[in-house]
């Protein structure tokens, strides 16, 4: 049985997608502003652990790393509505590159189960 | 928390904090300036502990041996005793063999120095003159085609060290420099690909010594050049990138002024005028150079319109100095 991160395409999957995810953030006003740093390069690097992470590929983030994370966000007011934009984006961006439903179901699950991490509920 | 020795005093790290932020917070002076890997001017020679592999990513080889690091970009874990470099170590002698004045604001440089330095052009060196100041300027020459370095100086209304090269540094005079330093700089092996190079001020220089490599290496596909400035008489070493973009059909070269009175040269900011020539720019390989805030609003217009990450250097000056 190969893993969902090997059924999505693996590395190449996650470089696929961080361009068009990143671009979908950045364009989004309602985001955008967590994710404009001056250092872009790094930001994009983020990214592709982000994916990596929802694609169910190797990783070595906690739940108490993803809080950490993220706590300066909820400092500047991260909220639900902020965190269903970006599993909006994710999503759309698997259907953009014609990812299965199923396997797409299954990444938004696990996308799904960092929010309380994430939001630092 | 570890401790940070310099010069014989212990100062206390709190958690997080930089090697360079535990100094100054105490009131330590050491030079710094991007606070973000890129400038290196906050080198500083680990004399005892152990600093994070982090710290000496970008740090050539024969330094990184002797323990040099960078002290904004190293987190301690455990006590370090750490002190300024030792000049021997890190800096070569550099002579100033010409000297020369570009516009009413800036002044070219060339410098020769004892021993070679392996550089591509773009890339940038650290200059340290008696009183200590040390600032990092690109180098606009080619190391195949110059004898000489070659920096380009804008005088700067806050800039110590511009008023001090511009004024009272001549030719015959030596100064303390490190380096090279960075990577923007050009990649062969995609010969083809269009260039968008966009710069402001002295940002034309890193982007024409990248211009001439590309060209030296064989660049066929298109490159334009959008040059910024803020009034006509600040563009500078227009005449030679007109000739230049005569004698190679690839080469485009576009002069953008923002100010009013624009006579033969383009109206508008050189990063906007450059967006609406090329509204897709998937495909392209970017050089950006100048002002922080331009580079900032480039780097993200680039890659909204279609670049990808990789594909776009700046040079390491985009950091505002704090
Ligand atoms: C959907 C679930 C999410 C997951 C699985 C996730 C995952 C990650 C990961 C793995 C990192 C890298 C952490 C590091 O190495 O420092 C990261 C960083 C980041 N995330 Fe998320 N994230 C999620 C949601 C969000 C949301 C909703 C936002 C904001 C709207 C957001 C904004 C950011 C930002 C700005 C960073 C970079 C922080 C920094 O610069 O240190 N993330 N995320
Ligand atoms: S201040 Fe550390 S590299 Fe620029």
């Amino acid at each position: 049985m190969s893993t969902l991160f090997e059924k999505i395409g693996g590395e190449g999957a996650v470089d696929a997608a961080v361009d068009i995810f990143y671009r979908k953030v950045l364009s989004d006003d309602s985001i955008s502003h967590f994710f404009e740093t001056t250092d872009m390069e790094a930001q994009h690097a983020k990214q592709k652990a982000f994916l990596t992470m929802a694609f169910g590929g190797p990783n070595n983030y906690t739940g108490a790393d993803m809080r950490a994370a993220h706590a300066p966000l909820v400092a500047k007011g991260l909220n639900e509505s902020h965190f269903n934009a970006v599993a909006g984006h994710l999503q759309a961006t698997l259907e953009e590159l014609n990812v299965p439903a199923d396997l797409i179901a299954e990444v938004m699950a696990i996308a799904g189960s960092t929010k309380d991490d994430v939001l630092g509920l | 928390m570890p401790n940070i020795t310099y010069q014989g005093k212990a100062y206390s790290a709190e958690p997080d904090e930089t090697v360079l932020e535990t100094l100054l917070r105490n009131g330590v002076l050491v030079p710094y300036s991007c606070g973000a890997g890129a400038c290196h001017t906050c080198m500083l020679h680990c004399q005892k502990g152990d600093v994070t592999e982090r710290s000496q990513k970008d740090i050539k080889p024969a330094l990184k041996s002797l323990n040099y690091f960078l002290a904004c970009q190293c987190t301690p874990e455990s006590d370090l005793e750490v002190a300024l470099p030792d000049d021997e170590d890190v800096y070569v002698s550099a002579r100033c063999v010409e000297k020369q004045q570009l516009s009413p604001t800036v002044w070219r440089f060339r410098f020769e120095i004892a021993v070679p330095l392996f550089y591509h052009a773009g890339q940038f060196v650290n200059l340290k003159n008696e009183a200590g100041w040390l600032r990092s300027y690109s180098l606009s020459s080619l190391p195949v085609e110059d004898e000489h370095l070659e920096i380009q100086v804008r005088r700067m209304p806050e800039g110590q060290m511009s008023h001090w090269l511009a004024d009272d540094f001549d030719v015959g005079m030596h100064i303390e420099l490190e380096g090279p330093n960075g990577h923007c700089i050009y990649t062969d092996g995609e010969a083809e690909k269009p260039i968008l190079m966009v710069g402001t001020g002295t940002g034309l220089a890193p982007l024409i010594g990248i211009l001439r490599d590309a060209l030296h290496q064989g660049h066929s596909g298109p490159i334009h050049l959008y040059h910024g400035a803020r009034t006509q008489d600040e563009i500078y070493l227009h005449d030679t990138l007109n000739e230049l973009a005569q004698q190679h059909s690839n080469v485009h070269y576009h002069a953008c002024i923002s100010g009013d009175d624009v006579g033969e040269m383009k109206a508008g900011r050189a990063a906007d005028v450059a967006m609406s020539d090329h509204s897709d720019l998937k495909g392209w390989r970017l050089f950006l150079c100048g002002a922080p805030e331009m580079v900032k609003t480039m780097r993200k217009n680039a890659f909204l319109a279609g670049a990808s990450m990789p594909d776009i250097s700046a040079d390491a000056f985009t950091t505002p100095e704090h």
